[in-house]
């Protein structure tokens, strides 16, 4: 677990080899309430860090989700067309988003670690 | 002032409360030069119920109404009779003074019409999948060719040359900012070869029928046509009455549908307000403009339905919303949506089928005469005629005789000298044999 | 004693115990109602001779399968809709305290005017000569919305509040690229209704926000700080959002005038200050008017509307067709771009034909009715009545700008209900229990679990205090965690809270004959 990392835009990233694992964090899961419907990058869009990759959609709201660091999607959850449920079932597990290559793994350590992401929600 | 029930003692009683001397310290944050004195208005002061109503009355009277003359006008726009009970209905005041359904709880009435209007387009058009209404034929058309862009991510849209002026002319204002937009040539009275224009960059091609010179279209081949190259096809209908008649756009391969809705439930009323019909495939929902009513179950297991997939919509998505609009076409949805019901299956079937033929004997008329020739051979209960003289003034002249013929096509393509003398005729239901003979007299005179 | 034989009882009996179940499913004067397509069985409304035409005209096009439409006798059709039309909420019926609704109350004069037969049986391109009464009409109309608003101009095209937005935008647009110049970026304040972003959007512009301060009005600052050549206009709704009148609206336009940008108004709050205060005054140059909202013409469920826009000098020009122009011979619509008069440069057209006549016959009655003095005095009224809610209850309910007056339309927002475990939403299905709309919720977004009570100037001061006392009691319930009101509500509507998840999540958008629904499974 030490390998993921926290923006402060609620989304989580886990390297896995050389890919990422994208998707929001339980708080932002929370929050938006009940998802019924994600929209995916397609495999092969560039993405900068803070740019816009997917939108997740409850009934009453629509959140951009950010790409926490720079790459190139290389996949996404295909479960989450059939079910957008499993956002709020397991957000920071099977709920996962999209995967990606990084451009610059160091951009990694800007980003928040568990306990420093625990803190940060306490702030809000 | 009958619509005011405050009483200059409820207005103190009220300053009292508030705290304030007068009403105008609430306006307090206003620039005092901003205060605009009664006198800055030059404008009547009120007036009661009779003097309005005989105001009205007679600017009313200077009109002649569609009712009170031979009666021939289309193009968009068309005369059909309406039952009584759906004007009757649709004033009732839970329909006229009720507002959006965003409480649904408490909007239920509203809710199912709306899904019962959702089900008859879908039905109708042939499609899966219908939106609430929009406002209009030509700004449902526009919204067809934008939702068109942004599936296919391409920028080009070929108009077909039969496509309503009016509604090429909307769509060239609103979609043309985010794309190009062609016209193909205007061909009365024939298909225009459409398909040699499409290519890889056209994100959609916008084909009426029956067209406006009311050319009945094959979609088809247009729709394969499109397909193979990625494009998608917009089928537009103007006279929905067809529709009891005619293949629909669905069996034909559209993927969008952009309809008027005006013909069923709603007068002409000079212009608006119409309804805009918009429907397509299950696979487009999520691109689809304008309201949806969906179906689910209260708390207590019962069936109710929801205005749904409001994400798409500006109040939720704002700058990213797949439209702006707000307002749909309410009361006049819901006079379609009677009228519909009255007519049944049975009912628009017939109707379509009276007013082909009405058209019909109509055009065998006309053909009889000498100077003029019937140029649409394949039609619903519009065709165009040519005349050996230019249309406009002779429609001016027959006017005068009592009787409105027409539309000139001039009047909406006034820059092409083919159309000059041509003559674009709607015959329907309300048409009488009296009335066909009183165009073709007076025609004579004129011609 | 003469002895009662009748046998009819004439006590009221004992207490029906509101939870038994009833055989028919219904309950009194509510009526369960099944979809149209349910109770269709093939009889019809219509009475229509059975004509039969033969293909040779059909271009081959001949419907070859049903459409699939249910049959019903009229009677079923009356009796189908007034069931459904009592499911409904509605102003004749109750106070709508919607907030930037304007839910007034809709004359039956305007519904009267606009059925004679002079003006619905008209075509729109019938011959001018036949039309003259109608576009007078149009024209007095016009004269009456340049007169309240102080502008020179007027197009009277767009068939809604959101379609005048659209169209004021392309007329600076246009305006702007006439000048040669080229400025994107339209600055549009956090408060602002979801339209003016989206129109902005629409229109080819990006939207750059700009804050409100604590206050609730836009931060004229950082406004003017966001000017720049770029920049092609503002949208500013006033009175605002949170019903405040921004008094810096004269420096704010000067500023933007003198950036070389544009100013439009969102007009959906006229109510406030039409017949005191002209928008032309304030600088404004594109402006549209809701017909439905400040003029009366009726919501009818949700529409239709009708966004006539008012324009300055500058933008005159670039009103799209059609023209409304007067001649020796009358009165006659300018249809084709290239015929307008010298000078006139229209951006396009916005819809077909001419504009929501049917919405200009009403709209110009209740003008005629009420006449300058009376719209005046609905302003002042729709103000005072806000006014008059706000001070009776900003002592029970959070009123985050409720320090000084508002105009027409009073904001609370949720920090009186913060620890009670009751949100705004709850709150406002419990109104549904008293009886009431809710008002508008969570808008505007720039304070927490908004509430944003209009209550025009239709209501007398006894309907008012009814609904205070209401709202009042409801507050104070809340604050004292009494929630069993709020909990679960409403309970007395014709439908219990709905489930919009599963709606959105497995969208059901019509009804479909078994044979579909089994294909699809």
């Amino acid at each position: 677990m030490s390998d993921v990392r926290y923006t402060d835009q609620h989304e989580w990233i886990r390297l896995e080899g050389d890919e990422a694992v994208v998707g929001i964090t339980k708080y932002a899961a929370e929050a938006l309430g009940d998802v019924v419907f994600v929209e995916l990058p397609a495999s092969g869009k560039a993405v900068n860090a803070g740019g816009e990759a997917a939108v997740v959609e409850s009934v009453k709201a629509a959140s951009d989700i950010y790409a926490p660091v720079g790459g190139t999607v290389t996949g996404s959850n295909a479960v989450l067309e059939k079910e957008p449920s499993k956002v709020n079932e397991d957000p920071e597990g099977a709920g996962w988003f999209f995967k990606m290559k990084l451009s610059d793994k160091g951009e990694l350590t800007k980003l928040m670690d568990a306990a420093a992401y625990a803190k940060y929600l306490e702030t809000l | 002032m009958r619509y005011l029930p405050l009483t200059p003692d409820d207005r103190r009683v009220m300053l009292a409360r508030i705290g304030a001397p007068d009403v105008d310290a609430l306006f307090r944050d206003v620039p005092k030069p901003a205060l605009a004195p009664l006198s800055a208005f030059n404008l009547p002061d009120t007036q009661g119920e009779m003097e309005v109503e005989r105001t009205l009355s007679k600017l009313a009277a200077r009109n002649v109404a569609a009712g009170a003359a031979p009666f021939f006008c289309g193009a968009g726009a068309y005369k059909h009779h309406v039952p009584s009970a759906v004007d009757h209905l649709i004033q009732r005041s839970e329909f006229l003074t009720s507002y959006t359904p965003y409480q649904p709880e408490i909007a239920q009435g509203t809710l199912q019409y709306l899904f019962e209007f959702q089900t008859q387009v879908a039905l109708l058009t042939g499609m899966d999948v219908a939106n609430a209404s929009l406002y209009d034929g030509s700004t449902a058309t526009a919204e067809a060719v934008l939702m068109a862009q942004r599936i296919t991510k391409r920028g080009k849209t070929v108009l077909s040359g039969g496509l309503h002026p009016h509604y090429a002319e909307t769509v060239e204002t609103v979609a043309g900012l985010a794309g190009v937009v062609s016209r193909s040539p205007v061909t009365p009275g024939s298909a225009e070869d459409i398909i040699a224009l499409i290519d890889e960059d056209t994100a959609c091609v916008v084909v009426q029928s029956p067209d406006v010179f009311g050319l009945i279209r094959n979609l088809r081949p247009i729709a394969d046509a499109a397909h193979a190259k990625g494009a998608l096809l917009i089928a537009v209908v103007t006279e929905v009455v067809s529709l009891g008649l005619l293949e629909p756009p669905g069996a034909q391969g559209a993927d969008i549908v952009a309809a008027e809705g005006q013909s069923i439930g709603n007068g002409l009323n000079f212009g608006g307000p119409y309804v805009g019909l918009f429907a397509t495939r299950e696979k487009f929902l999520r691109q689809m403009p304008g309201r949806l009513c969906g179906e689910t179950v209260d708390a207590e297991g019962r069936r109710g339905y929801v205005l749904t997939l409001s994400t798409r919509e500006q109040h939720i998505r704002r700058e990213k919303a797949t439209s702006n609009i707000c307002t749909n076409s309410g009361l006049c949805t819901l006079a379609f949506t009677i009228h519909l019901s009255l007519l049944g299956e049975e009912g628009l079937t017939r109707l379509a089928r009276i007013n082909h033929a009405k058209a019909g004997a109509l055009a065998d008329r006309l053909a009889a005469l000498p100077g003029v020739e019937v140029v649409t051979q394949a039609f619903f209960n519009e065709f165009t005629i040519k005349l050996a003289k230019p249309a406009a003034p002779v429609v001016e002249a027959l006017a005068h005789l009592g009787v409105i013929a027409g539309v000139p096509a001039s009047r909406l393509l006034p820059h092409d000298k083919a159309c000059e003398n041509l003559l674009i005729l709607a015959a329907t239901e309300t048409n009488t044999d009296d009335d066909f003979a009183a165009l073709a007299k007076a025609l004579q005179e004129v011609l | 004693m003469s002895m009662n034989n009748q046998g009819r009882p004439t006590s009221s009996g004992e207490a029906f115990p509101a939870s038994i179940a009833t055989i028919s499913g219904d309950r009194g004067l509510d009526h369960e109602e099944a979809l149209i397509f349910e109770l269709g069985h093939g009889a019809t409304g219509v009475d229509l001779p059975d004509v039969k035409v033969p293909d040779a005209r059909l271009g081959g096009q001949r419907r070859k399968s049903a459409i699939g439409l249910p049959g019903l006798s009229e009677p079923e059709v009356i009796r189908h809709y007034v069931r459904l039309s009592r499911m409904n909420y509605a102003i004749d019926a109750g106070l709508y305290p919607l907030g930037s609704c304007t839910m007034k109350h809709n004359p039956r004069l305007n519904e009267k005017m606009a059925r004679l037969p002079g003006f619905g049986d008209l075509h729109p391109l019938a011959p001018h000569s036949t039309t003259q009464g109608a576009l007078e009409l149009i024209s007095q109309l016009m004269n009456w919305l340049t007169t309240l608003t102080g502008m020179p101009a007027v197009a009277m095209s767009p068939k809604a509040g959101a379609h005048g937005e659209l169209c004021g935008l392309l007329a600076i647009r246009a305006a702007i690229a006439a000048r040669g110049e080229n400025r994107k970026r339209i600055l549009v304040p956090e408060s602002a209704h979801g339209t003016n972003p989206a129109t902005a959007a629409f229109a080819g512009f990006t939207v750059d926000e700009v804050p409100a301060k604590p206050n609730g009005h836009v931060d004229a600052d950082a406004l003017k700080a966001k000017l720049g050549p770029d920049v092609a206009a503002i949208m500013l709704t006033n009175p605002n959002t949170c019903g405040l009148f921004e008094g810096e609206v004269k420096e704010i336009a000067d500023a933007v005038h003198a950036a070389g940008a544009y100013f439009y108004c969102d007009g959906a709050n006229f109510n406030a200050i039409a017949g005191k205060v002209r928008p032309g005054d304030l600088g404004v140059d594109a402006m549209h008017i809701n017909l439905h909202k400040t003029f009366s013409t009726p919501h009818g469920g949700g529409g239709p509307g009708a966004g006539p826009v008012v324009l300055s000098e500058r933008l005159a020009a670039y009103a799209p067709v059609p023209l409304l122009v007067a001649d020796g011979k009358g009165l006659r619509l300018i249809e084709d771009q290239a015929a307008v008069p010298a000078g006139a440069k229209p951006f396009g057209r916005m819809c077909a034909f001419h504009g929501q006549m049917g919405m200009f016959v009403r709209a110009l009655t209740y003008m005629l009715s009420h006449g300058r003095d009376g719209v005046r005095q609905a302003s002042e009224d729709a103000v005072l009545s806000a006014n008059y809610i706000l001070a009776s209850l900003k002592d029970v309910m959070s009123a985050p700008f409720g320090d000084g007056p508002c105009m027409h339309e009073a904001l609370f927002d949720d920090s009186f209900l913060e620890g009670t475990g009751v949100t705004t939403l709850d709150f406002a299905k419990a109104m549904i229990d008293e009886g009431y709309h809710p008002m508008t919720m969570y808008f505007p977004l720039v304070v927490h679990g908004a509430m944003l009570i209009e209550p025009t100037e239709s209501e007398s001061k006894a309907s008012l205090d009814r609904f205070i006392h209401v709202l009042h009691t409801l507050a104070t319930e809340a604050r004292a965690k009494q929630t069993e009101r709020f909990a679960g509500a409403p309970h007395l509507a014709p439908r219990r809270r709905l489930d919009e998840t599963a709606a959105a999540r497995k969208p059901v958008l019509r009804w479909k004959p078994d044979v579909l629904k089994k294909a699809a499974e």
